[in-house]
């Protein structure tokens, strides 16, 4: 335990605005009280602070990266440092021309979100009538000869369809497809009823991502991530607090997961007034969760310890009202009958969904 | 889209789209970066993946690397070079060079 944490990887949130409006949002319930506050100058110089700390990884994502219009700037400079850059996009704003000069620029790959494989199903989950356009622009990456990723993020309503979500992802040549069951935080936590999936639905879409991958081995990279509700470990968020990746906020914050700014009591630094190599290793917030000193019981004694680093704090916030607590997706969690109660719900009949705030009005 | 056939020493690898190598002044290493990922390379790793241009065949990246580590039986190298870009054919981050 004695490795020193080094971050590899920049997620950079250029924007909160988005045309999609998914029901699963990962950005912040009041989003829209966070403006875009850095500049281009000001993702530039914390694109250079980045990469001297170590990171080798951008991803450029949001919200909706290609509503700055500044992301060429970004990406020409990202790039002059060498960075591996993969925009992470709607693909809603996009032009196949504007796509040409991103690579020209050095672009390395783009992610491309893809809700369900219907237009009715997509539009259900994103509330924004995107489905075609999704498909055009995942075949231009593809024609200008760019790496395509494909994510879905898996949930009751497209479990059932992962056999034609990969068909899909084969068909559009994609070079890897994530197959991400949706993380119960931000809105997928206010949209749980209608989202959980049963284990049943989730042990048959598993097998058959399992059998795709072996299938497709050295062609397309079919990931699948379990949700934590059926894990019974949980997951090594984030590769733990503060080790590898750093997270910036449109507002400049700069964090160690892109919800930890949802955590009370903690104080996180804002990159317009502390350079990122401080940031990352004096900032009280960096430090709250590093290492096994926060550690309650039974993590503080467990072997999995240094395998999952005590799961995920805002998880543990979220469900139990204490960021410290042990993750309650852990089977040993004094708080794990919270997890067994929402998966009950998962025979729920279908349920309302509250999309995200399209404006500040909507805020909740 | 044609079945990935299994890397002899006939084969021409090239370095996938999605993969980019570069420098690493941390730990002194060659990075091999991909799409959330990225592999730390030993010298002996650097060197194969930077003959995988296409125009070598693996027969011919065999041969420069045994001539490089000379204190190395040829049979060693020409294993652990297979070894390696079977790996690397699994994991997509190198093709054949189709022509």
């Amino acid at each position: 335990m004695t490795e020193e944490p080094r971050p590899y990887t920049l997620v950079a949130e250029l924007t909160y605005r988005c045309p999609l409006r998914c029901v699963y949002c990962s950005n912040p319930l009041d989003w829209a009280r966070h403006g875009d506050a850095l500049g281009t100058d000001d993702w530039l110089r914390v694109f250079r602070e980045a990469e001297e700390l170590g990171v080798v990884q951008l991803n450029l994502t949001g919200g909706e990266p290609l509503l700055r219009d500044d992301l060429e700037r970004l990406v020409e400079g990202a790039r002059a440092l060498d960075l591996y850059t993969n925009l992470i996009t709607s693909g809603v704003p996009l032009t196949r021309d504007r796509l040409a000069r991103l690579k020209a620029l050095g672009l390395d790959n783009v992610q491309v979100s893809i809700q369900d494989v219907t237009a009715a199903g997509s539009e259900r989950i994103s509330g924004h009538r995107s489905f075609e356009r999704k498909l055009e622009v995942a075949r231009w990456v593809k024609g200008l000869g760019m790496p395509l990723t494909v994510n879905v993020v898996l949930h009751r309503e497209n479990l059932d369809h992962v056999a034609d979500v990969i068909a899909l992802a084969e068909s559009l040549a994609a070079d890897r497809l994530e197959l991400a069951n949706t993380q119960y935080l931000g809105w997928a936590l206010t949209n749980r009823r209608m989202l959980l999936p049963t284990r049943e639905q989730l042990d048959a879409a598993r097998e058959v991502a399992r059998q795709a991958r072996r299938r497709l081995r050295g062609r397309m990279e079919v990931l699948f991530v379990t949700p934590d509700y059926y894990a019974d470990v949980p997951k090594a968020c984030m590769d733990g607090w503060g080790r590898r990746f750093l997270v910036v906020t449109p507002d400049g914050l700069v964090l160690p997961c892109h919800a930890a700014h949802t955590l009370p009591g903690l104080t996180f630094d804002n990159a317009r007034e502390r350079s990122l190599g401080d940031i990352w290793r004096e900032s009280a917030g960096f430090r709250a969760f590093r290492g096994e000193a926060w550690m309650p019981e039974p993590c503080r004694s467990c072997e999995r310890r240094t395998l999952d680093f005590g799961g995920c704090r805002c998880q543990a916030y979220h469900l139990t009202g204490d960021a410290s607590a042990t993750d309650p997706a852990c089977s040993l969690a004094p708080t794990h009958a919270l997890i067994e109660a929402a998966r009950g719900e998962a025979q729920a009949p279908r349920t309302e969904v509250v999309y995200r705030a399209a404006h500040a009005a909507d805020g909740v | 889209m044609s079945e990935p056939r299994a890397i002899t020493s006939e084969s021409r690898p090239i370095v996938a789209p999605k993969a980019r190598l570069r420098w690493d002044a941390r730990t002194s290493r060659h990075l091999l970066l991909y799409p959330e990922r990225g592999l730390i390379l030993n010298p002996t790793a650097a060197d194969v993946i930077q003959l995988c241009t296409g125009e070598h065949t693996v027969g011919e990246i065999v041969e420069r690397l045994a001539a490089k580590y000379a204190q190395e039986p040829r049979e060693t190298v020409e294993r652990e070079v297979l070894t390696f870009l079977a790996n690397m054919a699994d994991r997509g981050l190198i093709h054949e060079r189709h022509d």
